[in-house]
C-alpha cells in the first residue's frame, strides 16, 4: 500500500499512482482526487475537495472524513464510500456504480442519475438529504435511510421533481415535503424490501461496518414517476 | 390542420413511388393504383416531389385561408386553435422562421482592393485558410540558454475555418453522424457529437471529433471524453437559450436508448441548467475536471447561446480556464424546441460576436480564448462576415443537413424525417448513404473554402487570421447608428 502525504507530495504524485492501492493522508480540500480513475483503491484521510471521483470509471474510493461538492459527478462505475457527509450536487448525472454516504448530503443529490437495463446507478445515504433529491431521475436507485433522525423529514423540498424513471426509496412513512403531483408514492412491501433493498443496504452497511439490521428497520416508501403523466403530454407539435 | 395542398397532373404514371417515399402518411394508395392525398398530414418536405419520376406532383401552400388581419395572422390563429384543442406547449424544430428580426449578414458589405493595394489571385498564389483555435500563451518563454520553450496550450488545427455544429445522436441518425465524421476527417476539420453520446463505431474518427457534455450528461464517461480532439460543455443553444433539451420518445429506440442510458420510448429531458454549475467558479471546476480526466491534453470549449449579456458572460467563460467559446445565435437550429422560445429568445449572432470580440479586446483577454460563431450561417460570405466581426471560425448545422438532403420542413420533432436525417426509424435512416453524404459535405465545404479564398484575395488578404476582427473589411447598409456602433463598423460610403 503506497502512502502519499498530499500536502507535501501534491496531486501529481496521486495521479501517478491512482490506479494502484493508495492511501492519501493530510487531505485538506484538494480537488479532482480519483477523477476518471479506472481501477485501484484510494483511501482518503482528511477532507478531499470538490469533484472527488468525478467520471469515476472503476475501482474504489473510501473517504474517512467528509466530502465536498460535486463528488461522483458523472460517475460511470466503481464504488465511492464516504464515512462522513457530502456536499451539494452529489452523483450528478451518475451512469453506473455505487455511491455510499454514511452521513448527510446537501442539495441536488442524485440529479439525473441513469440506468440501462441491469446496469443501475445506486446511491445510498445513511443520513438525510437537502432539497431537490433525485430531480430529473432517468434511472437507477436512490435510498435515503435517515439513521438517527427517524422522527424528522429525511429529504428536503422538491424531492424527485421532473423524474421520469428510476426509484427513490425512503426509510420513513412520511411523504416528502411538497411532493409533485406527477410522482407516485407507494409503500414498499416486505417482498420488494427483501428482493431489492436488502442486498443493496447490506452491502452499504458492510462498507462502513455497521449492522445492516438497523438500516432495514421500519417501513420504506418508494417514489416513482407517474407514467401516465409523461413529458410528451406537455407539447403540441406545429 | 391543413397547411399545404398536394396535387398531381396528368403526367402521373401511377407508379406509387410517392406513397413509399412519404413518411408522414400524406399520400397513400387507393384502389386500382390511385393516389389518396391526406393534405393535413403533409409537411412540405418535398421528398415525393423530388422522387416522382414523372414530375407530376405539386405541393403548394393551401389557398384556403383565414380572413386576412394585420394583427392576427394565419399562424397566430392556427396556433391558438391548436392550443385551445390540446392545451400543449407549441413544439417546433429547425431555426426560427418568419421572424422580423433582421439578418445582419445581409446588411453587411465586404471590401475589395482597387488600385492602391493589389488583390491576390488564389488560383495563382498561396492563400492560408488554416486556423488554430485554443488559448494563446500570454508571453514567450525562454529557457536558461535562450531557446524558446514550447508553452502552447492544447489547441485544434482546422484546415478551413468551417466546422460542423453539434447535433446529437438521437436527434439525428447514426448515418448522419457517420457522414459528418467521414467528411470532417477528409476536410481536416471537426464534427461535434452533440449531447447524445458517441456510437462506438465512430471511435476511429477521434482526431476529428468534438464530444459534448450537456446537462443531461448522456453518454458521458471517461472513454468518451478521451475519444475526442476537444470537449465541449454545452450551456446553451441558440434555438432555445435557457431551457434544456427534449428528445421525443419516438426517437429513443435501440442504440439511442443504450448510448444515452434512458428508457426506450420515454421522452428524455436534459435539465435546463447543469446542476453542478451555478456560477463561473462552478463552470471553472467542470472545465478543470474535464481537463484533469483528459490529462490536460485537450482544449475545452464552452458553448453558450447569444443572449442579452453575452459580452460579460463570455468574459466570465474566458476567465474560467476554457480554451474556446462557442456562441450560437438567435437563428440557430434544433431538433425540437418550444416555438415561443425559439422565436423570441436570444440575439442575432452578428451582434453577439461583435460585442464579445470588442469586450474581450478591451479587457485584454481576447487571446485567452478562441471564438466559434454559429446560428444561421448560410454560405461562405456569412462565414467571412462572422470572422471579420471577430470570430475565429464558424460552425454549420442546418447548412450541413441541407447538403445531406434536408429541405427545412421543420418536422424533426416528429421523428419521421422523410430524408432519413432527423429520425431513428430504420426504413428511413437507410435513405442516407453515409459515404455519399460525406462526399456532399466535402464538396460543400471545399466550395465555401474556395469562395472564402477568393473573397480574401479580393481584399488583398492572404491569411484567414488577418481577417479575424478586421472590421474595416465591412461596411453597413440599412443600419442605424446604434447598430453600427455595436457591430463596430462604418456605413457604406464612409
Amino acid at each position: 500500500m503506497k502512502v502519499i502525504d498530499i500536502r507535501k507530495e501534491g496531486m501529481d504524485e496521486v495521479r501517478k499512482h491512482e490506479n494502484e492501492n493508495l492511501t492519501i493522508t493530510g487531505c485538506l480540500g484538494e480537488r479532482y482526487i480519483g477523477c476518471g480513475m479506472r481501477n485501484g483503491t484510494i483511501h482518503v484521510e482528511g477532507t478531499p475537495g470538490n469533484a472527488l471521483g468525478s467520471y469515476l470509471d472503476g475501482g474504489t474510493i473510501f473517504v474517512d472524513g467528509n466530502a465536498q461538492d460535486a463528488a461522483a459527478d458523472t460517475m460511470n462505475a466503481g464504488l465511492l464510500a464516504i464515512k462522513g457527509s457530502a456536499g451539494d450536487a452529489l452523483a450528478y448525472g451518475m451512469r453506473g456504480g455505487r455511491v455510499y454516504v454514511l452521513g448527510d448530503t446537501g442539495y441536488r443529490t442524485g440529479v439525473h442519475m441513469k440506468a440501462y437495463k441491469d446496469n443501475k446507478s445506486i446511491l445510498v445515504i445513511g443520513g438525510r438529504t437537502g432539497s431537490f433529491l433525485g430531480e430529473y431521475l432517468a434511472g437507477g436507485i436512490i435510498i435515503v435511510l435517515g439513521l438517527g433522525d427517524e422522527k424528522k423529514d429525511i429529504t428536503g423540498y422538491f424531492c424527485g421533481n421532473g423524474m421520469y424513471a428510476g426509484t427513490i426509496y425512503l426509510r420513513t412513512d412520511k411523504v416528502p415535503l411538497n411532493l409533485s403531483e406527477k410522482l407516485i408514492k407507494r409503500n414498499v412491501e416486505e417482498d420488494e424490501k427483501d428482493r431489492i433493498l436488502r442486498p443493496i443496504i447490506s452491502d452499504f452497511a458492510a462498507a462502513f461496518s455497521i449492522p445492516a439490521k438497523r438500516c432495514l428497520e421500519g417501513s420504506f416508501i418508494a417514489i416513482e414517476a407517474d407514467k401516465s403523466k409523461s413529458y410528451s403530454q406537455l407539447y403540441a407539435a406545429v | 390542420m391543413r397547411k399545404y395542398r398536394i396535387r398531381k397532373d396528368e403526367s402521373c404514371i401511377s407508379c406509387l413511388r410517392c406513397t413509399k417515399e412519404c413518411s408522414f402518411g400524406a399520400i397513400t394508395a387507393g384502389e386500382n393504383r390511385t393516389l389518396i392525398f391526406h393534405h393535413e398530414k403533409c409537411v412540405d418536405c418535398q421528398r415525393c416531389v423530388t422522387f416522382c419520376p414523372a414530375e407530376a406532383l405539386y405541393i403548394t401552400e393551401d389557398e384556403n385561408r383565414f380572413r386576412s388581419n394585420s394583427v392576427f395572422r394565419k399562424d397566430d390563429i392556427e396556433e391558438i386553435l391548436i392550443q385551445a384543442e390540446t392545451g400543449g406547449v407549441l413544439l417546433s424544430s429547425m431555426g426560427t422562421s418568419g421572424s422580423n428580426v433582421p439578418i445582419y449578414f445581409d446588411k453587411l458589405l465586404l471590401n475589395a482592393s482597387q488600385v492602391t493595394n493589389p488583390s491576390i489571385d488564389p488560383l495563382r498564389e498561396p492563400m492560408e485558410t488554416a486556423v488554430f483555435i485554443g488559448q494563446r500563451p500570454e508571453r514567450i518563454q525562454r529557457d536558461e540558454i535562450g531557446r524558446i520553450v514550447d508553452n502552447l496550450p492544447p489547441h485544434l488545427e482546422l484546415k478551413t475555418p468551417i466546422m460542423f455544429s453539434a447535433m446529437s445522436y438521437g436527434a439525428i441518425s447514426l448515418n448522419v453522424h457517420k457522414a459528418l465524421a467521414f467528411a470532417a476527417k477528409e476536410l481536416g476539420t471537426y464534427w461535434n457529437t452533440g449531447e447524445g453520446g458517441l456510437h462506438e463505431s465512430l471511435y476511429p474518427y477521434k482526431e476529428n471529433t468534438i464530444v459534448q457534455v450537456a446537462s443531461g450528461r448522456f453518454g458521458v464517461h471517461e472513454t468518451y471524453l478521451n475519444t475526442a480532439a476537444a470537449i465541449e460543455i454545452k450551456i446553451g443553444q441558440g434555438a432555445k437559450p435557457g431551457i434544456g433539451g427534449h428528445l421525443t420518445g419516438k426517437k429513443i429506440i435501440g442504440d439511442v436508448s443504450k448510448t444515452r442510458m434512458v428508457p426506450e420510448g420515454l421522452d428524455a429531458i436534459s435539465p435546463a441548467p447543469h446542476h453542478d454549475i451555478y456560477s463561473i467558479e462552478d463552470l471553472a471546476q467542470l472545465v478543470m475536471s474535464i481537463k484533469e480526466v483528459t490529462h490536460y491534453r485537450k482544449p475545452v470549449i464552452v458553448k453558450v447561446a447569444a443572449v442579452h449579456n453575452i459580452a460579460p458572460i463570455a468574459s466570465g467563460i474566458a476567465r474560467s480556464g476554457a480554451d474556446i467559446i462557442s456562441i450560437d445565435g438567435y437563428r440557430g437550429g434544433t431538433g425540437a424546441a418550444p416555438k415561443r422560445i425559439r422565436d423570441n429568445v436570444g440575439i442575432p449572432i452578428e451582434l453577439a460576436i461583435a460585442s464579445v470580440d470588442q469586450r474581450l479586446r478591451e479587457e485584454r483577454i481576447r487571446d485567452r480564448v478562441s471564438i466559434i460563431a454559429s446560428g444561421g450561417i448560410r454560405n461562405s460570405s456569412d462565414a467571412v462576415k462572422a470572422i471579420a466581426l471577430g470570430a475565429d471560425a464558424v460552425s454549420i448545422g442546418t447548412a450541413a443537413l441541407c447538403a445531406l438532403g434536408c429541405h427545412i420542413c421543420a418536422a424533426c420533432h416528429t421523428g419521421r424525417c422523410a430524408w432519413g436525417l432527423a429520425t431513428q426509424e430504420p426504413e428511413l435512416t437507410e435513405r442516407l448513404d453515409p459515404e455519399k453524404g460525406a462526399e456532399k459535405l466535402v464538396n460543400l465545404v471545399n466550395a465555401w473554402t474556395h469562395e472564402i479564398k477568393e473573397i480574401m484575395g479580393g481584399m488583398g488578404i492572404n491569411s484567414i487570421e488577418a481577417l479575424r476582427g478586421n472590421r474595416m473589411a465591412l461596411r453597413g447598409v440599412n443600419l442605424n447608428v446604434k447598430e453600427l456602433e455595436i457591430l463596430g463598423i462604418r456605413y457604406a460610403g464612409e
